[in-house]
């Protein structure tokens, strides 16, 4: 009687199927075990994938300096406009005092209604320099994204982004035609692809939305709106002075950008003691999100492991129970001329069949993670769309991924569990004097 | 011609919490082979040890069994199962088949033990099941089957491995009075085919049918007696 005889797997799995109940709750357990592990590193990686393209998609070798509104002071609120952020002077100064910022990219957006006949879209309004589209990852669709002639001529050209195109220009070509913006008409240049929205990140950078955005060179939005932004508000006119929302520097090299983001902060903070702005630096927050990852994946492996050593004492305490009901059958083996090790292979044999049972359909249920993951969120979301609502960003959107190394891995933890926790009860039945095992009743 | 079995001079002592218990004192016996031996006594005479060391489940405390040409009293527990495996076949009181296996493969357990099966063994395992006249069920399973039809099966079992001998204890003990008469004459007839067959049995009318009572008593042997001519 060999390992590999098929004929002691068939009678392993004929007694198996002596109690098909107690196996089914046997493979039961080493399945959620197993399916666990492939579900939970999935899941990890999915959040933490999502994460690290959010911020790569930021760039490595950027840092990004936005202005915030500052806490209302108590003398504040008599002054009719409030005047923050990042100037020109701080573009100027951060880009000529600090040698390794290789470029910079000045950004005003202002939230605006744009028109075209009759149809009207709010969205946001961004002035900005032709690196920009570069650094947004902005790809263009049709025409041109803005050239630097266009900003040095202050031109009233503007490039759509995907959503304002498809919302003003449902039928025609917008290159070409002039939309309306306040007081002005801006020639459109160009349409942009379609960009996912960022999430936020860090504390300084909010979510940004791309769909209704429209570009217009930086310099013309000075000339032409300027710097004072005045809004309604129920019947109050509130006033807001902003020169630039955001500054995105360019390092030269991404070793530079730690030691270089430590300088702009010590620029920043001379002369702005009010702290009405944030630096982002999508390094610090990559390596940051690496760590996450790592203790993501050990926390995760930790749960798993556990439920996994929990399906494997399931395995010991049903083979235990399995090897006092068949004492005389271990004696007759005996008797007939079974050696110690025939027996524990035998019931060692059951085990490991029971694990790998248990290790395949957990894989093949750790596979079906993401269409359940989804199933689970499209039904939570027509059930309870509240507390769906409610729920972080990272629960509604996470996509699991499927990690490649988690599959040989449960599986095998699984067959390895079901052979340490099937060693003890096969020992034990191969202990037993045959002679007593006989009188067995 | 050897014997199918020589005892020379055995002892089993069991050591208990209450003290040593001498279940053999100095057994000598030698059974030659085509024999038919009942060995017969009353509960504690020792009957059950002697059958457990000829059976080779047990190891002497003192002299010597000899199976064939080999010693078999300080064997180790592997070699024993060998031994069990290919030289002795058993034969119980109930009957001890296997209730997840058919009655065929029942049959063929002892050969699982000792080598690979092959297709000459499967043969021999359905002829064997014919003789005893259970041809016609070899997918059954023991529960589906009667006492006396167990036994057969047990019978064909015990014949499988072309033993040394047959050792049966009891192995009527669980039957109506028919099917031991019809267990009897399967045995008797194998006797005469030439199989060495011990038996262990406390009834008088079981014991008659062989060829030679031995009778146990306190661990000694009180007779040897030779019965006439059947």
């Amino acid at each position: 009687m060999s390992f590999l005889s098929l004929r002691t797997w068939q009678l392993g799995i004929k007694s198996l199927l002596l109690h098909p109940l107690r196996s089914l709750l046997t493979v039961l357990g080493i399945f959620i075990g197993v399916a666990s592990v492939i579900w939970l590193l999935a899941i990890g990686e999915g959040i933490s994938q999502k994460a690290q393209e959010q911020i790569e998609g930021l760039g490595a070798d950027n840092i990004i300096v936005r202005s915030i509104k500052p806490p209302e002071e108590a003398g504040s609120a008599s002054t009719f406009i409030v005047r923050y952020g990042l100037t020109r002077e701080d573009f100027t100064r951060l880009t000529e005092t600090i040698p390794t910022v290789e470029r910079a990219l000045p950004i005003r957006e202002i939230r605006r209604r744009f028109s075209f006949g009759g149809r009207m879209v709010d969205g946001r309004l961004v002035g900005c320099t032709p690196e920009y589209a570069e650094v947004t990852r902005l790809e263009v669709d049709r025409g041109h994204f803005l050239s630097d002639a266009e900003v040095r001529e202050k031109k009233n050209h503007c490039v759509l982004a995907a959503g304002t195109a498809q919302q003003l220009f449902p039928f025609e070509d917008p290159i070409g035609r002039s939309i309306h913006v306040e007081q002005a008409y801006y020639v459109v240049v160009g349409v942009m692809q379609h960009k996912d929205p960022t999430a936020a990140i860090g504390g300084s950078f909010a979510a940004q939305d791309f769909s209704n955005d429209v570009y217009i060179p930086i310099t013309t939005l000075w000339s032409r709106i300027g710097d004072v932004i005045v809004t309604q508000r129920s019947g109050s006119r509130e006033g807001e002075q902003i020169e630039l929302s955001q500054i995105t520097l360019r390092i030269d090299e991404v070793e530079h950008v730690m030691e270089t983001a430590e300088l702009v902060k010590a620029t920043l903070a001379r002369y702005h003691p009010q702290g009405d702005y944030g630096v982002t630096v999508p390094k610090e927050l990559l390596d940051q999100a690496r760590t996450t990852r790592l203790m993501f994946i050990i926390f995760m492996g930790l749960i798993a492991a556990i439920s996994l050593v929990v399906g494997g004492i399931g395995i010991m305490n049903i083979m235990l129970a399995t090897v006092t009901e068949r004492t005389r059958e271990i004696g007759i083996r005996r008797a007939l001329g079974a050696k110690r090790r025939d027996i524990i292979r035998q019931f060692l044999v059951e085990t490991v069949a029971l694990s790998i049972v248990g290790g395949i359909t957990g894989v093949l249920g750790g596979l079906t993670c993401r269409p359940v993951s989804n199933l689970i969120r499209s039904g939570l979301e027509s059930a309870v769309p509240d507390v769906m609502k409610q729920l972080p960003q990272v629960i509604q959107t996470v996509v699991p991924v499927i990690v490649p190394w988690s599959i040989p891995l449960a599986f095998g933890i699984s067959v390895t569990i079901g052979i340490i926790f099937g060693i003890y009860p096969a020992m034990r039945a191969a202990a037993m004097d045959p002679i007593e095992a006989l009188r067995h009743e | 011609m050897t014997a199918a079995a020589q005892i020379q001079d055995v002892t089993k002592e069991y050591v208990m919490d209450g003290g040593t218990v001498r279940a053999l004192r100095g057994v000598t016996l030698e059974i030659p082979q085509g024999d038919y031996v009942a060995i017969m006594g009353p509960s504690g005479s020792g009957k059950s040890t002697l059958l457990n060391l000829l059976g080779c489940l047990d190891r002497p405390s003192g002299g010597t069994i000899l199976l064939g040409e080999d010693d078999v009293s300080r064997l180790s527990d592997d070699q024993l199962s060998e031994i069990r495996a290919s030289r002795i076949g058993f034969i119980f009181q109930s009957y001890n088949l296997i209730p997840q296996l058919t009655v065929l493969e029942n049959i063929e357990v002892p050969l699982y033990y000792q080598k690979r099966l092959t297709g000459k063994d499967r043969r021999r395992s359905r002829e064997l099941a014919e003789m005893v006249g259970l041809g016609d069920r070899l997918d059954h399973r023991p529960t589906q089957l009667s006492g006396g039809q167990q036994q057969r099966v047990a019978i064909a079992r015990s014949l499988v491995n072309d033993p040394y001998f047959i050792l049966a204890d009891e192995p009527t003990g669980n039957l109506d009075s028919v099917t031991t008469l019809e267990i009897l004459d399967l045995l008797g007839n194998l006797n005469r085919q030439g199989k060495t067959i011990i038996m262990v049995t406390h009834e008088p009318d079981v014991g008659r049918r062989a060829k030679r009572i031995t009778r146990l008593m306190d661990g000694m042997i009180q007779s040897d007696e030779r019965l006439g001519k059947q």
